[in-house]
């Protein structure tokens, strides 16, 4: 049975509390396994999160060509989403890059030797903050303040009725876009009250993108628990006034975009 | 693949939805961005590799102007995909247009230095300076020698 099994590791935690235990024990893997709690070898910290996924699917070969399947990728992402949300609504947890996987339990308590100070300083760093997403969009019809169906001035000719609406529309993006520039603005001065780190994504525009409007601004913040509330809501606010402007506010989401260990360089001094 | 991804992303049977926990209300989107380009980076033993990865999200994106740094890295899968060639289409048919272009001054210069034409010329080529060439066998005028 466990040569046909690999262990899959979904993230990574400072102590094997009761609450966290627990928690682990209802959860179900990306594979259908349960979800289990694994110390390193030599120590009980750090733990990391796994659980058995079976070889014949987490092989290199198979793995390669299933990611090349998004029905397959999108219930993997899903599935290891889960387990860390549900982790992360108890404790800081580093969440792992997805399918990181290992031939066996004893190849992730190894792993966990290896790099115990890198995982608790990331840890340490984490430790009580999430992380909230940041989107703007600018609407794809931004409203003219004179609405485009009230009926033409019978004093322009057709050409110089259409030039007038095509300017108005014009006008429109342009303000909207002004506008996108002072929301991030306000945007970026509740986070100097409440975040800590800010990480920018890329916008999204691909087919994946959802919602109306063009995304503009795509970012995260980290966030202490405590001010979690206060930045949602003084951030949902950041577009009043602004017309053609919509502001989404997504989270707490684990670490992800913040949870980067940078291993000490081996033989080289840090960088001036 | 002329099927959009959202479409594919769209028609999903619902089996592939993970079968034992509520949905998280989060996007697919803002899931695979941070699942696939954020998180620790860790060695596994199965290395599907950072490569397999990066181009996923290449994918996902939908992003052309990111072809060019996976093409560097020597992966080419989108050759194969109809809505992603026609660029490569395109410079084929610059080069042959090129070709044909060098071909006619070839031959043009060929003709400038009397020299033969090329002894087996592609067809469509026309051939420059034909009427002249009968002349050089007229004989020369009385005032010449």
């Amino acid at each position: 049975m466990s040569d046909a099994s690999l262990t899959y590791a979904y993230a990574v935690a400072r102590d094997r509390t009761p609450a966290l235990a627990a928690e682990a024990g209802t959860l179900t893997g990306v594979a259908g396994a349960p979800v289990r709690l694994l110390t390193p070898d030599r120590t009980t910290t750090p733990v990391a999160v796994v659980s058995h996924v079976p070889a014949e699917d987490f092989h290199e070969a198979a793995l390669h060509r299933h990611l090349e399947d998004l029905g397959w990728l999108e219930a993997l992402a899903r599935a290891h989403h889960g387990v860390i949300e549900a982790l992360a609504a108890h404790t800081t947890v580093l969440p792992l890059r997805l399918a990181t996987v290992y031939l066996d339990d004893d190849r992730v308590r190894a792993m966990l030797d290896d790099n115990q100070k890198l995982f608790f300083d990331g840890l340490e760093r984490l430790r009580g903050h999430v992380e909230l997403g940041v989107k703007l969009y600018v609407e794809a019809e931004p409203r003219p303040p004179a609405a485009t169906d009230a009926p033409p001035d019978p004093a322009l000719s057709p050409g110089r009725a259409y030039l007038r609406r095509r300017r108005t529309e014009q006008d429109a993006r342009h303000d909207a876009h002004r506008a996108a520039e002072e929301a991030a603005q306000r945007i970026a001065v509740i986070a100097r009250a409440h975040a800590v780190q800010w990480a920018r994504h890329r916008v999204q525009e691909g087919e994946l993108a959802t919602g109306p409007g063009q995304n503009v601004v795509n970012d995260a913040y980290l966030v202490p628990a405590d001010h979690v509330r206060a930045f949602r809501e003084e951030t949902m606010h950041a577009t009043d006034g602004l017309p053609g402007l919509r502001v989404d506010v997504t989270g707490p989401w684990a670490p992800y975009s913040f949870a980067t260990l940078t291993p000490p360089e081996p033989g080289t001094a840090s960088a001036p | 693949m002329s099927d959009s991804l959202a479409n594919r992303m769209g028609s999903l049977p619902s089996r592939a939805a993970p079968p034992y926990q509520p949905a998280s209300s989060a996007s697919l989107a803002d899931i695979l961005e941070r699942v696939l380009d954020k998180g620790v980076v860790i060695a596994g033993d199965i290395q599907i590799n950072l490569l397999d990865i990066e181009l996923l999200t290449i994918k996902l994106r939908l992003l052309i102007a990111s072809v060019d740094k996976a093409k560097e890295m020597g992966i080419d899968w989108w050759e194969h995909d109809p809505s992603l060639s026609s660029r490569a289409d395109h410079s084929t048919s610059r080069l042959e247009e090129e070709n044909q272009r060098l071909r006619e001054q070839i031959e043009a210069l060929r003709a400038d230095a009397a020299l033969p034409p090329v002894s087996a010329p592609e067809a469509a080529t026309p051939r420059r300076r034909p009427a002249k060439r009968p002349t050089a066998h007229t004989r020369p005028g009385p005032g010449d020698t």
